[in-house]
């Protein structure tokens, strides 16, 4: 059953990667990279259960924290165009 | 079986992520494929069982790349210039670097083998003793933090200045990163 359900992950993960390669505007790219992470998440919880060790949640848990930090970045330069701290008086 | 499919699919994701990475001319879609990338090199470690190496692939090539990465495209400028030379010797460059590593590959010992030199050398002693030694449940960590403390603490020095580094250039740069904005736009 983890099989057919890793099968399925990669379908998904592949069809991300169509739309990461060649979607035309940035906004695509920005939705695609963020399922990619999701998609690892979502990965390494599967490996876990389909070698026999469900430990393997935890790290998987990691990563979903390193996915947020990259997209919040990538949010923020589009919505500042800058990542350093936008106080008003610098402009 | 299941292994050898999760690898061959994976690696061929890698491998296409970076034609893709190579072919691309605006910046930010670099950022993004190159976060993608290191994911994929993530999840190929957590194949190979080397967890804490994927989480620090992951931790440095998805969260903190894509964060530097996209301040200092805040900073510059947002596409690159086409290269006009031609880039056949660097090819050429690329081709013999990888054909020699991989030439150096093939009188490496097969993955999991018991007879192979890291296995053989020091690793039983600390599998054996570090315990009794260090007083530390987890071998990794007492490696780390006692065997090779020295060692370590070189390499904290290290990131510690990298981060003092970063951290200098990007709080000193806003200013004059927004001014040239403005006349771009």
């Amino acid at each position: 059953m983890f099989l057919v359900t890793l099968i399925a992950l990669f379908v998904a993960m592949a069809l991300v990667l169509c739309r990461l390669y060649t979607g035309p505007m940035v906004y695509d790219r920005i939705l695609a990279a963020n399922f990619f992470g999701t998609a690892a998440v979502l990965f390494i919880a599967v490996l876990g259960f389909f070698n026999g060790r469900p430990d393997f949640l935890d790290i998987a848990l990691l990563y979903a924290l390193i996915n947020f930090v990259g997209t919040v970045a990538t949010l923020k330069f589009f919505r500042y165009r800058s990542l350093g701290d936008a106080r008003p008086g610098m402009d | 079986m299941a292994e050898t499919i999760i690898n061959v699919v994976l690696f061929s994701m890698l491998v296409l992520t970076a034609l893709a990475l190579v072919r691309m001319e605006r910046l930010f879609t670099i950022v993004m494929l190159a976060g993608v990338f290191s994911l994929l090199a993530a999840m190929l470690f957590v194949t190979l069982d080397a967890v804490d190496v994927a989480f620090t692939e992951a931790a440095v090539g998805a969260g903190v790349s894509t964060v530097l990465y996209l301040g200092t495209i805040a900073l510059t400028a947002r596409g690159c210039k086409p290269s006009v030379r031609p880039s056949t010797v660097p090819l050429l460059v690329c081709i013999i670097t990888g054909a020699v590593l991989i030439w150096g590959t093939l009188d490496m010992p097969n993955f999991g083998d018991a007879e192979a030199p890291a296995e053989v050398h020091v690793a039983q002693y600390y599998l054996t003793e570090s315990v009794k030694e260090i007083d530390v449940p987890n071998v990794v960590t007492s490696i780390l933090a006692s065997y090779r403390g020295f060692d370590t603490l070189g390499e904290v020095a290290v990131i510690f200045a990298a981060g003092v580094g970063v951290l200098l250039i990007i709080s000193r740069m806003p200013g004059q990163g927004r001014r040239k904005d403005k006349e771009d736009s």
